[in-house]
């Protein structure tokens, strides 16, 4: 508590009201940046995509109209729905992530190491995965066409230059890194699961299957949770895997929102800045629904601590 | 322990596990040892077709020499040092102050603005483009690396915030309590007692903002262009555009480029893994 007046009655206006001022002071700046970059813009976008506008010239008010320009975009439809593939097939991040950490949560000489390198993909960035990656593809001498070689089957055009694969491909180059992340939440989860449950499970008979869904998967939700969110999150920024490895193509079979968007928007055929910011904005209402649970679950637990 | 320890299995079992563990690890960074192998090979093998046969001849040295004094390079590699370290500071500096007063005090606006904060985190890059981009050509910093650290520095403040709230809000509060019956200052308070225990948060999150941002590339190619400014991975794609059919410069190079991230990383390893998973554990 602070000490009340009529001891000091000369003190000044601030140190009457340290406790109030001081938080509004130390947030000042870093809420003054987030909402000049982050806050405001996202209505900006919002506003530009009513408008039809180069990026350069004169604004001009449209309404909706690039919204109803969108329903009946074959490329954004196409893009709409290979985000929705990234969304599902992500997730497999998960439950591969979650089954390397059993595979690696032993006591051996060197595991240490072998955890390091397994979570090796993750550090690295995104470009250089997608560029390893489209060697890994390349239908004349990448190993993953070799290997399919060896059973016999061919992809046309190789996956990358395939339009039914082209997706699947990029997608397995992405949960190449985001298994690795998963798997090391889940390595620190395993770490703090009770033993005591886990023997306590073991004398009841409890093993294998049954005491990996009833005893180790509860225990680990909120590693789930996050591997979950990070997921997520992952899956609907894909842009720089798409940009280095395809760009967009072949016939724009890879493109996502984001990469649309970005397309859109900058254009070499000039810039398309309202109809990009309505690419934006419907990406933002998809992640919204996202956000919102993820705040709900945080406001939850926020709760439960106080 | 689950799954059973090894070593109450039988010892065909453990030699068994010892032995995969090598092989499953081989499979999984295959195509990263596809690179390393591309990067110490002549040129003449990729010309004679010959990609995956042992090199003929190891050209490392040529190589990497190349990509170190004729190519454009450590030119970029320069600039993702003056883009990363900056924000990494800058983050520090901002998220220690928000998220002291998000973790300290209580007011009404608190939960409010921490969750702003988070959901601002989240957003999709696309919605922030085209304003963001607007703002740093209307201020003058387009093209520049001071353009692209502010954005970097605003950005992440999101997650830092959250990161260092929650470190905070896990320190014994009684600290501060003490603190304040003894008289001290609110921001001596700040200074003396909570930032010398905020240390080993620090360290972990700014290894992960030193990866973060040297890692991104849409940012990069939407804020700045050419090799004045651009960062590393921009650099590697316009390196891919003149390089295209020249696999050992280009492994070589990517090797190059993804290294500073990789050697932090294996550095601060404990630091790094702390900071990723934050919240994995109650």
């Amino acid at each position: 508590m602070p000490a009340s007046k009529y001891e000091q009655p000369k003190r000044s206006w601030y140190k009457r009201n340290e406790i109030a001022v001081t938080p509004i002071l130390f947030l000042l700046p870093g809420v003054f940046f987030f909402a000049v970059y982050v806050i405001y813009p996202v209505f900006q976008s919002f506003n530009i995509s009513l408008y039809k506008w180069d990026g350069l010239g004169e604004a001009e008010f449209i309404g909706l109209k690039n919204y109803q320009k969108l329903l009946e975009d074959r490329a954004f439809e196409t893009s709409l729905w290979n985000n929705l593939k990234w969304l599902v097939l992500y997730l497999l991040a998960i439950p591969m992530g979650l089954f390397i950490s059993l595979f690696l949560n032993q006591k051996v000489t060197g595991i240490r190491l072998y955890k390091s390198l397994f979570f090796f993909p993750f550090v690295i960035s995104q470009i250089v995965v997608g560029l390893v990656f489209s060697w890994f593809y390349d239908p004349t001498f990448g190993i993953f066409t070799k290997m399919l070689g060896l059973i016999g089957l061919e992809i046309k055009g190789g996956v990358l230059g395939n339009p039914t694969a082209v997706t699947y491909g990029i997608i397995a180059a992405g949960l190449w890194p985001q298994t690795a992340y998963c798997m090391i939440l889940y390595l620190t989860g395993l770490n703090s699961v009770d033993p005591e449950q886990v023997e306590a499970a073991r004398l009841d008979g409890a093993k294998g299957w049954k005491m990996l869904w009833y005893v180790i998967i509860p225990q680990l939700k909120p590693a789930t949770f996050i591997a979950f969110v990070v997921t997520i999150v992952g899956a609907l920024r894909s842009f720089d895997l798409i940009s280095i490895m395809t760009r967009g193509g072949p016939f724009g079979q890879s493109r996502v929102l984001s990469y649309y968007m970005f397309e859109k928007a900058l254009s070499e055929y000039g810039f398309r800045m309202g109809y990009g910011a309505a690419i934006a904005v419907v990406l933002f209402m998809i992640m919204l629904v996202f956000i919102a649970y993820f705040l709900w679950s945080m406001y939850q637990e926020e709760k439960g601590a106080h | 322990m689950f799954p059973t320890p090894i070593k109450k299995r039988t010892r065909g079992w453990q030699i068994g596990y010892q032995a995969m563990i090598p092989v499953v690890l081989i499979m999984w960074l295959l195509p990263l040892l596809a690179v390393m192998l591309f990067s110490i090979k002549p040129e003449a093998d990729f010309v004679a077709g010959d990609y995956w046969s042992l090199p003929s001849s190891l050209e490392g040295f040529k190589n990497y020499g190349k990509v170190f004094f004729e190519s454009d390079m450590p030119r970029y590699m320069w600039n993702s040092i003056r883009i990363t370290v900056p924000t990494v500071i800058g983050c520090m500096i901002l998220s220690s102050l928000t998220g002291f007063a998000l973790g300290v005090y209580k007011f009404k606006a608190n939960l409010w603005i921490f969750f702003m904060f988070i959901a601002g985190n989240f957003v999709p890059f696309q919605i922030l483009m085209i304003p963001v981009r607007d703002l740093t050509l209307d201020i003058g910093l387009y093209n520049t690396v001071t353009g692209l650290v502010l954005f970097h520095v605003a950005f992440q403040t999101g997650f830092c915030t959250l990161f260092m709230r929650n470190f905070i809000r896990a320190l014994p509060f009684e600290l501060i309590e003490a603190a304040r019956v003894e008289g001290i200052a609110e921001w001596r308070i700040f200074w003396y007692v909570v930032l010398p225990l905020m240390k080993p948060a620090l360290a972990a999150m700014a290894v992960l903002i030193f990866t973060f941002i040297w890692n991104d590339y849409f940012w990069a190619v939407v804020l700045t262009q050419g090799s004045e400014t651009q960062p590393v991975t921009a650099g590697i794609t316009s390196f891919n555009a003149q390089y295209r059919a020249a696999y050992h410069l280009m492994s070589a190079g990517s090797i190059v480029a993804a290294l500073p991230p990789v050697a932090m990383f294996f550095l601060m390893q404990k630091h790094f893994i702390a900071g990723l998973t934050l919240g994995a554990v109650k």
